[in-house]
């Protein structure tokens, strides 16, 4: 039993030996050769001792074997029973039909938990007037220039005719107007081409919302009856929200976010 | 300019027999008059029964003027053919509300299935349980566990005894609905089972026998009473969707294999194969027979009489039976995964030795995944994947009208037992009524959550229920049973095990 901790303060300064760590590994694995000569040998009241407390060390040794086994053997679980039970008539089938559709009840849920705005781009660039409008001079000598041209993709309804050409203020080129939409749903990732029915908003301001204007973030109407969405009280749904996610003017068509 | 200018007509029946002989009739005669011309032509002045008449395919239903001349179906110089059908005595009303709301299934229920005696109810679901709803307080009556995994078909007996349910699990378990023991498992399929069929009740009356059929390819039918196998037949090389047992012995099974086989089940070697139909060009997913009514209630019919004596029931139902093939014969009708179906003709009806070829129904535009004959035999109705459900003529699967209305697959369809009202279930949530009569939508049921798998109309025709993946049944009643509304609302609700929602104002 040292006095104070010279041993330890020793193999601090000097180190250890060098085959210390060799001969450490070999003294540990002829330890069970030693304890089972001595277990042999020892007779009387002290092999009744060490006998007890090598079966309570091969007990506990037999217990955490047996835990490690349980561990690495994965037996097949019997009470579990899978999710999803389907009728007979539906096993075995693709599962692209189920895109089409999502369940109500999971609808209703969401519904409840977010706040009904909840958009997926909550901000959007800025966009300059003079990046949206082009100015178009006109008049006989082109000195007037009250006209402008919109440079970005715009919906029109489809009742739309022009104003007489010579009070139109803001042209929208036929070029740049689109009327569907890639729409993606966001949990079942499937994207369907549906017509738009109206924009909704846009966020640069009221005066392209009523223009007609898509750029990224403006929020739309699109017609859903194709997904055949049905309420809980039996009426379809054909409307719902989306949001545009790209530039449409650089992509030449216009994808946007369903917002369920 | 018609008003009181005379037809020469002729009544004809089902069979083109002319009965009775060739009349003058004025032109604006309307189907009651008709009805009571026939009537007292054949007969019977005292005990009239209802018919529907028909010129030249066309339904005779304000007057004769108005349906056919006008139109233009026939000209006054010939002799009017007017074919007449018999119709069901009795009228079923039309299920017009929910009447509850059953909760209890902790998922799905996958199959639902009233005893033939209507006074049962027992419904299957993906949370491995079966559970018996008591149909006078709406409340569930026995909790059947024993299944391990989802509960695909459930199946009554003809004499009403015994329940049988398919699982997943390869098993299929017979249970006492009475007491709501288990009375037997029977193991022995190597995978899931798909579907049951009970022998008919007059060809046995202790109803001991069923066949399954399971995705291992093999149909076996069972001996309830014994408990144990009987034979086994294993000639499908792929999952069988569906068994049938037809009131003349034969077992019917459709396969994924495009196959439907036809098998022995008496004789000197019962579990031979006899004949083997093919045709189709994908999976076959639906069987039906034109005798399913008769042969499902056994001998229950309308007038809700309960035999005792198995014998009895036995003749009585037999009696059914052979009304039912007389006026048609008994024929399978199969849909399949190729969009068509295919109208099997009876043995019966080969000619010089020289079998009938199958009538094949096209006009679906997806997978047809249910099909079922009216009660009385003269129409099929098969519902598809392609949102509609499509009316055909069972004599000779001529397409007679296209039912729309429904926004997503329609799963299954079912006939009320006077075979003047179809309703369907569908992926929308919604399970839509619909009248044979004018061949469009009567009354639209929403109300549950989500894709409602199963539907079911009680043979005693008052209640229809419909199983759903929302973990609920809903029980639909017709209009006069508001008087015992009053009755249950006094009755407690449910002790802390079920819970029955009473009162809710679903599609009220």
């Amino acid at each position: 039993m040292p006095q104070n901790e010279y041993i330890e303060e020793s193999i601090k300064r000097h180190g250890r030996r060098l085959d210390y760590a060799e001969r450490k590994r070999k003294r540990e694995a002829r330890e069970a050769h030693k304890s089972s000569q001595f277990a042999q040998k020892v007779t009387g009241l002290r092999a009744k001792m060490y006998n007890k407390k090598r079966h309570s060390e091969k007990i506990q040794m037999k217990k955490t074997i047996k835990q490690h086994e349980e561990k690495n053997a994965k037996q097949k679980d019997t009470e579990a029973v899978p999710e999803g039970a389907v009728p007979g008539y539906l096993l075995d089938r693709e599962g692209q039909q189920r895109a089409k559709v999502l369940s109500n009840m999971i609808k209703q849920k969401r519904k409840e938990k977010a706040g009904k705005w909840n958009v997926p781009l909550p901000k959007v660039r800025g966009i300059a007037e003079d990046e949206m409008f082009k100015v178009l001079r006109s008049g006989k000598t082109k000195g007037k220039s009250w006209k402008r041209m919109v440079t970005k993709a715009t919906f029109v309804g489809d009742g739309f005719t022009r104003k007489p050409p010579k009070y139109e203020r803001f042209i929208r080129p036929s070029a740049l107007r689109y009327k569907k939409a890639h729409v993606t749903h966001p949990e079942l990732k499937a994207t369907f081409c549906l017509p738009i029915i109206g924009v909704k908003k846009n966020p640069q301001s009221p005066l392209y919302t009523q223009l007609g204007v898509l750029t990224k973030g403006t929020v739309v109407e699109v017609n859903v009856s194709e997904l055949g969405l049905v309420t809980t009280g039996g009426k379809v749904v054909w409307g719902k929200y989306a949001q545009i996610t790209n530039n449409p003017e650089l992509d030449g068509c216009v994808n946007a976010l369903l917002l369920v | 300019m018609t008003e009181n200018s005379h037809v020469i007509a002729q009544f004809y029946n089902e069979e083109g027999t002319a009965s009775g002989p060739a009349l003058s009739l004025p032109v604006d005669v309307n189907p009651e008059q008709l009805a009571l011309l026939l009537n007292s032509l054949l007969g019977n002045e005292e005990d009239p029964l209802p018919y529907t008449f028909e010129v030249a395919e066309t339904e005779i239903a304000n007057t004769l003027d108005h349906d056919i001349i006008q139109q233009g179906k026939q000209s006054t110089e010939e002799t009017f053919k007017i074919l007449y059908r018999p119709q069901a005595v009795f009228r079923v009303r039309a299920v017009t509300r929910c009447s509850s709301s059953l909760t209890g299934h902790t998922d799905a229920i996958l199959c639902v299935s009233f005893s033939p005696c209507g006074t049962m109810l027992a419904s299957g679901g993906g949370d491995t349980t079966v559970r018996i709803w008591d149909l006078n307080t709406e409340t569930p009556q026995h909790l059947l566990k024993g299944h391990k995994h989802w509960v695909q078909h459930v199946s009554w007996s003809p004499n009403g005894k015994y329940l049988a349910s398919a699982g997943m699990d390869g098993l299929v378990i017979i249970w006492e609905p009475r007491s709501g023991k288990q009375h037997a498992v029977l193991k022995g399929h190597s995978k899931w089972v798909s579907a049951l069929a009970w022998e008919p009740l007059h060809l046995n009356s202790a109803c001991r026998r069923l066949a399954s059929s399971s995705a291992d390819g093999t149909v076996r039918v069972w001996d309830v009473v014994k408990k144990q196998l009987e034979f086994s037949m294993a000639q499908h090389t792929a999952p069988v969707m569906c068994v049938k047992w037809a009131g003349d012995g034969l077992i019917y099974s459709g396969s994924r294999d495009k196959t439907i086989k036809v098998w022995a089940s008496t004789g000197p070697y019962p579990g031979k194969l006899v004949k083997a139909l093919t045709g189709h060009a994908h999976w076959v997913t639906t069987l039906a027979l034109s005798t399913d009514g008769v042969l499902r209630t056994g001998a229950n019919d309308h007038t809700g009489k309960i035999y005792k004596d198995e014998e009895e029931a036995q003749k009585r139902a037999l009696q059914r039976y052979e009304q039912a093939i007389a006026l048609n014969p008994e024929r399978l009708c199969s849909g399949s995964d190729d969009f068509t179906m295919y109208l099997w003709p009876n043995k019966s009806e080969e000619v010089e030795g020289k079998k009938a070829a199958p009538k094949r129904m096209v006009g679906h535009q997806k997978t047809v995944n249910h099909v079922s004959f009216s009660p009385d035999g003269r129409y099929i109705a098969s519902a598809s994947f392609d949102k509609s459900v499509k009316l055909w003529d069972s004599r000779d699967g001529k397409f007679v009208a296209s039912l729309r209305g429904h926004v997503a697959e329609v799963y299954q369809v079912v006939w009320s037992s006077d075979s003047r009202m179809l309703l369907s279930c569908s992926k929308d949530s919604t399970i839509k009524l619909w009248d044979i009569k004018t061949k469009k939508m009567k009354m639209e049921l929403p109300g549950h959550l989500d894709e409602v798998f199963t539907v079911d109309w009680s043979p005693s025709g008052d209640k229809a229920a419909s199983g759903s993946k929302d973990k609920t049944l809903k029980i639909g009643l017709d209009e006069k049973d508001r008087g015992r509304e009053k009755a249950w609302r006094e009755i407690e609700v449910g002790t802390k095990e079920h819970i029955g929602n009473i009162d809710e104002p679903h599609g009220v």
